[in-house]
């Protein structure tokens, strides 16, 4: 069957233009601030995505903007945009750029985690756009080779404070001696969790016996972890998030691994395999068992809204909004520097806890220790810096 | 000593899973010189036919694996109709190209929601895991499943090529397609049953694997293609025993290697196989070197 060449060349004409024009950008108004949501909606941790998302809209509802109409902050009008990055570095900062400059936004809370916001942050910083990541816990975000980035911002601790607490809590409630690391070498999150867990371990008296890696696409990891399983250690923490933490914790159990499993806030979906990781622990932002009336107040709302209990996800996006909607009635303005000042000195009483930035950019704030156990999350401790 | 039996049971279970797809490649190499790129990807659509039978449409595992097998060598076919066989007589590069652009297609075609969507689906097992082990030696249920099921396809395979009418005649296309067609065989009906064969194959690997590592998403058949893609390579392409050798040892070097060498270089090590063996013996193992004679 010969296609005419005329058919070709006519499909081409037609399609080309389509592609240029659907980049057109709207009308633009010095005034708006232009708000951009960078978040994983779908692919690998689409939960993540999907919880902030509802925390960022939730934030926006609360103080009067919506998606499809705007609104206003006192007497700024707000227009939003909402960008999938697919967990994916390269549509991460495809994305970014597709906000700055067609979209023209002025600030973007995104993304979710370390390894797409990293990257993105060098495009917001570059183009003098305000950052406020909601949960991406890697120091790298804030401060890159000793240079404060003056733009990024975060509402979450660092994995420095996220790694020391879970072997503290190792050491000092499980009374656990030896340990195995398992950590994706290409994720920046994994990497820093795993090296400050190991250092926090081994500092308190314990010993780690295997660090091994693995390649993000992988899934088969029965190599490393029947060596893992002969030199048999009470805890295997897998700092990664928890599709591929229930691929890895339902192959260990395969092959005889008693270990209790041990994580970071990555583990925090509702599609975690909780009966292959039960038992297990991680470290977190927040516990909906926690008392305090700013939290019980948020999880109301929340769950009029959308019909469930708000994972951490959702609500360190609602903190992360805050705080930028704080700055923009604080300084009624949408001008980039104004709003940076202000976030960089406010001290914001977040459903997560109180917010108050380090030199750094990061916030000093408590940690949770959740369990996983008969199919839930059940919250343990709470740390405090 | 235990723990590395150990280790080779485990390469074991992967290049068994390395074969199923490696025969696709080399039979489809052997009749049409093609390498088919998009066929890492119709393991893909195997495995979430498989998926989709069992959860979506709740059909029973011993229906889904028939049902994802028929729905691939289909599949297999319409891609040798719509995009190699225009081609045939062309240059070899062109057919090449356009492997790729069916492999890209389907990968992204399936990636749309309407389709297969981009997300990762967890597969529930069939049957529970039961573990073995006999004096530090642990073997579960799937590797012996594995096991049994490519040992009979394998073993039906070879029967197929050996010791029937078409079988012969596949052999007698990957020989010589003119002097076929000048001994009554119909090239383009054999063409496409080899394509129909090896998807079929291909969409078993696709369920075995789904089975042993339960997460499956619109790309996972790149990195297993790829690996199998290697195997026949090294096993010699165009040739059948050397497509299971070459997967074999394919499994065992990527599981060997991630234990003892270290699992951040698996990958890159199995690739450096492909580099030496085209470099060294680009025959392969069992193929013929030596040029041919006219």
């Amino acid at each position: 069957m010969r296609i005419p060449r005329i058919v070709a060349v006519v499909a081409i004409a037609v399609l080309l233009p389509a592609v240029v024009l659907s980049g057109c950008a709207g009308a633009k108004d010095k005034t708006t601030l232009r708000v951009g949501l960078i978040t994983p909606l779908t692919g690998d941790v689409k939960t993540f995505g999907e919880s902030t998302k509802n925390g960022f809209l939730l934030a926006m509802e609360q103080a009067g903007v919506t998606l499809d109409k705007g609104g206003k902050i006192g007497n700024v009008p707000v227009k939003l945009f909402i960008q999938d990055d697919r967990n994916d570095v390269t549509e991460g900062v495809n994305v970014a750029t597709k906000l700055i400059n067609e979209n023209k936004v002025q600030a973007i809370i995104g993304s979710v985690t370390s390894k797409v916001t990293i990257p993105i942050t060098k495009v917001t910083n570059d183009a003098k756009v305000i950052q406020i990541t909601s949960t991406a816990t890697n120091p790298k975000v804030t401060v890159e080779d000793g240079k404060r980035k003056p733009y990024a911002f975060r509402a979450c601790f660092i994995d420095p404070f996220q790694g020391t607490v879970g072997a503290k809590f190792a050491l000092d409630n499980l009374h656990a001696k030896t340990a195995a690391i398992l950590y994706d070498q290409s994720n920046d999150y994994t990497i820093g969790l795993s090296n400050y867990f190991k250092d926090a371990f081994e500092k308190g008296g314990g010993k780690v016996l295997k660090m091994a890696a693995y390649a993000t696409n992988d899934t088969d990891f029965s190599a490393v972890l029947t060596d893992i399983a002969k030199l048999k250690p009470d805890i295997l923490y897998l700092p990664d998030y928890y599709q591929k933490v229930s691929l890895i914790g339902k192959q260990a159990r395969a092959r005889g691994i008693k270990a209790i499993f041990m994580g970071g806030d990555g583990w925090d979906s509702s599609e975690l395999d909780f009966k292959v990781m039960d038992g297990g622990y991680f470290t977190n932002h927040y516990s909906p068992d926690d008392p305090r009336p700013i939290v019980q107040d948020f999880i109301k709302a929340y769950k009029a809204k959308y019909n469930a209990v708000p994972d951490a996800l959702a609500t360190l996006a609602y903190d992360a909004t805050n705080m930028l909607i704080s700055a923009v009635k604080q300084t009624q303005s949408n001008d980039v520097e104004k709003l940076r000042e202000a976030l960089s000195t406010m001290t914001f009483h977040a459903v997560s806890g109180d917010i108050k930035n380090d030199a750094d950019g990061n916030p000093i704030k408590a940690a949770a220790i959740l369990q996983i156990k008969d199919g839930k999350q059940v919250f343990v401790a709470s740390v405090n810096p | 000593m235990i723990e590395a039996i150990n280790q080779i049971l485990n390469g074991l279970q992967l290049g068994l899973v390395y074969a199923l797809i490696a025969l696709g490649y080399t039979m489809v190499y052997g009749i049409i010189r093609l390498i088919n790129f998009a066929h890492g990807d119709v393991f893909m659509v195997g495995a979430f036919v498989a998926f989709l039978s069992t959860v979506d449409w709740h059909l029973p595992f011993w229906v889904a694996v028939p049902l994802s097998m028929l729905v691939c060598a289909v599949l297999g076919v319409t891609i040798e109709r719509l995009a190699y066989r225009p081609l045939r007589y062309a240059a070899r590069i062109a057919a090449l190209i356009s492997a790729i652009g069916v492999s890209l297609l389907i990968e992204y075609g399936g990636s749309l929601k309407f389709v297969f969507g981009p997300n990762y689906r967890v597969v529930p097992q069939p049957f529970s895991i039961v573990q073995w082990n006999f004096a530090g030696i642990s073997v579960s249920n799937i590797q012996l499943i594995v096991l049994v099921t490519v040992v009979i396809l394998l073993a039906g395979l070879q029967y197929l090529v050996t010791r029937t009418r078409i079988g012969k005649a596949m052999r007698a296309v990957s020989f010589d397609h003119d002097a076929a067609r000048l001994m009554g065989i119909n090239v383009d009906a054999i063409i496409s049953y080899t394509f129909a064969l090896g998807s079929a194959l291909a969409a078993a690997g696709g369920v075995l694997y789904s089975t042993a590592y339960p997460q499956i998403n619109p790309f996972m058949g790149i990195m297993p293609g790829l690996k199998a893609f290697t195997a026949a390579v090294l096993g010699g392409i165009g040739n059948i025993p050397g497509a299971m050798l070459g997967a074999l040892i394919m499994g065992q070097v990527d599981v060997l290697s991630a234990a003892y060498i270290s699992s951040q270089l698996r990958d890159a090590i199995a690739f450096t196989i492909l580099i030496l063996v085209l470099l060294v013996k680009p025959s392969g193992l069992l193929g013929k070197s030596g040029p041919e004679k006219v």
